[in-house]
């Protein structure tokens, strides 16, 4: 059971974060804890992309000495290349909530959603 | 030139992105015809790429001049051509009646407007031709994250439901983000293709079935399966009109692409609908759906949420033509995808021409309107009555053959639920027409000084209405001609 465990801690990690983050989506009401409960769930699915590219005994992925091509002397690079892309795509998600937030507090002056709810007009 | 098809659906809209945005800020009149010119551009490559594919098969884009598996490689079959052109054909029609829609919605700026709105169309037909895993997600983000921007400029209740969306929506795309990596690490591969090639030796690790069980669930929050689909009423009740109208035809419609496509190419015959319960939990869901949603929009006034809450039940129809996976299926499901496109941008078109006139969206004041704007309620009328699936219109057929897919597995429930389905939307389609067409106006309701709105925004409504018919008409060739061969494997 506790090597089940700690073999395959990534997976454990990934689901742990993801309940917190549906924690914080779902029952939080500040549209900031929402947004930080999302971030948790991309950070875990980075965390286990980069975790999935690990192996025993390699190194980072450059190539220093002309002749060491082994491929099993470094960890698999694409995921890291892949996490790059959607760290992009998580930090114009982040630019794009925050934009969203200050023009909403602008109107509002609360970022509790239903404080927000109860005033804007139903047009 | 045939074989740069693939990548010439999505360079207009990419470069034209830019250029509208750009050239909007610099002189605002040039955003709305570079926006159209852009597009057509687009409608023309997806109309070429889908010739040439029933004609010689498959075009195969290695991006970049990488050879596939490394690199990405863009896949343009009959099912992604077909797709394309529904996708791109629609959005020019419905883009050629925003530009006084525009105007008054989203004020002085365009270029901003027009510039997400082709973002929003690289990503939903990028995912429509790209054949690999990870090049859907960025897709998928790239056309939310200008969705979330659409929804957002129409201000007031429309921030909460862009942020909303903006949150359940992210979630969607990780999930999916999380289902390609177990897929990953399974196989080793991104690409469509060989992703499917190597997975039969693996298909009993569970890794491969949570990998499964994630890109559907991921998926199935954008496409808006019932219970994800909460998002969707408010952000198309809220959204800016034109954005309505042109999001509503065709963004859900992308993500059941890619569910097909998950079905059609990337896991073996057999695995997602016999091995594992993917098939029958899509299939129950969108039973479910198509009922639901029919009954919720039965219970709205506002002829917006009608309209939203019967997309959630016509998503449902084609979850469950996905579902029962099988090439008559799968090609109903198509024949529906194009079928909803069509009539929900006709619907939303006359919805908003009629609140442009009226600044009325309650269907209890629009009594009478439907003198007072006929050409509107023309279009508005044959769009309905193809939605409830009268022959010899478009919807009748999609539904036809739906049943005709369900009936070939002995599903008779298939049948009940497209039947209940279709007696649900005749109740609220007639709801709304005997008030717009049967009740006198009152002298000082909504109809008293309305008129049908210019024609520049009039004509793509009646173009879209009189599609329903013609398509509907073309059924037998298109459904033999193009989509069973498309989806045969």
């Amino acid at each position: 059971m506790l090597d089940e465990l700690l073999g395959r801690y990534p997976y454990w990690a990934t689901a742990v974060l993801m309940v917190i983050d549906l924690y914080g989506m779902l029952l939080k009401h500040s549209l900031i804890k929402k947004l930080v409960g999302l971030n948790v769930f991309q950070g875990a699915v980075i965390l286990f992309f980069i975790a999935g590219s690990e192996k025993a005994g390699a190194t980072v992925p450059i190539l220093v000495d002309a002749g060491a091509t082994d491929p099993a002397l470094y960890v698999n690079p694409l995921p890291h290349v892949l996490m790059l892309t959607a760290i992009v795509v998580s930090a114009a998600t982040n630019g794009l909530a925050l934009a969203l937030m200050i023009r909403i507090f602008e109107g509002h002056r609360t970022l509790d959603e239903r404080e927000i709810l109860e005033r804007a007009p139903r047009t | 030139m045939t074989p740069h098809l693939p990548i010439l659906i999505i360079l207009p809209l990419l470069l034209g992105a830019f250029v509208v945005t750009l050239c909007g800020l610099w002189r605002p009149r040039t955003a709305f015809p570079l926006a159209i010119l852009a597009v057509g551009a687009s409608a023309t490559a997806s109309a070429a790429a889908l010739a040439e594919t029933a004609r010689g098969g498959a075009i195969r884009y290695a991006l970049g001049g990488w050879a596939p598996p490394v690199g990405i490689e863009y896949v343009v079959d009959g099912v992604s051509a077909f797709v394309a052109s529904v996708v791109a054909a629609v959005a020019l029609l419905v883009l050629a009646a925003t530009r006084r829609m525009a105007a008054r919605e989203v004020g002085d700026r365009p270029g901003l407007f027009y510039g997400a709105v082709l973002l929003m169309l690289t990503g939903l037909l990028g995912i429509v031709v790209t054949g690999d895993l990870f090049n859907v997600f960025v897709f998928l983000e790239i056309s939310s994250l200008a969705t979330y921007a659409l929804i957002f400029m129409g201000g007031g209740r429309a921030m909460i439901a862009a942020f909303r969306y903006l949150i359940v929506g992210t979630l969607g795309g990780a999930l999916y983000l999380l289902g390609v990596g177990y897929l990953y690490f399974s196989t080793g591969t991104l690409n469509m293709a060989d992703t499917a090639a190597r997975l039969p030796e693996i298909l009993d690790s569970p890794a491969v079935l949570a990998g499964a069980a994630l890109i559907f669930a991921g998926l199935g929050v954008k496409m808006a399966l019932v219970p994800l689909h909460w998002w969707l009423p408010d952000a198309y009740n809220y959204a800016p009109g034109p954005v309505t109208a042109l999001m509503a035809p065709i963004a859900t419609k992308v993500a059941a692409y890619a569910m097909l496509r998950m079905f059609l190419t990337v896991f073996p015959a057999g695995y997602l609908a016999g091995a594992t319960p993917v098939a029958t939990v899509l299939l129950v869901v969108g039973l479910v759906g198509a009922v639901a949603g029919g009954a919720a929009a039965f219970a709205q006034t506002d002829l917006r949420r009608i309209l939203a809450y019967s997309s959630i039940a016509q998503i449902g129809l084609i979850a469950a033509g996905i579902g029962l996976a099988s090439p008559l299926a799968a090609a109903a499901a198509l024949f529906h995808v194009m079928t909803h496109a069509v009539m929900k941008a006709a619907l939303f078109l006359a919805a908003y021409s009629v609140r442009y006139r009226t600044a009325e969206v309650d269907i209890d004041r629009l009594a009478g309107i439907g003198r007072a704007m006929p050409w509107t309620m023309l279009a508005f009328t044959a769009a309905a009555v193809s939605m409830v699936g009268v022959p010899p219109t478009a919807g009748f057929f999609s539904k036809f053959y739906l049943v005709q897919a369900g009936m070939a597995q002995d599903m008779w429930g298939v049948a009940l639920v497209v039947l209940l389905s279709g007696l649900l939307t005749a109740a609220y389609m007639v709801r709304i027409l005997e008030r717009v067409y049967l009740r006198k106006a009152p002298d000082d309701g909504a109809a008293a000084d309305a008129a049908d709105p210019p024609a520049d925004m009039l004509w793509p409504a009646l173009a879209l209405a009189s599609a329903t018919l013609v398509l509907g008409l073309a059924n037998v060739p298109i459904m033999t001609r193009l989509l069973i061969p498309a989806v045969s494997p």
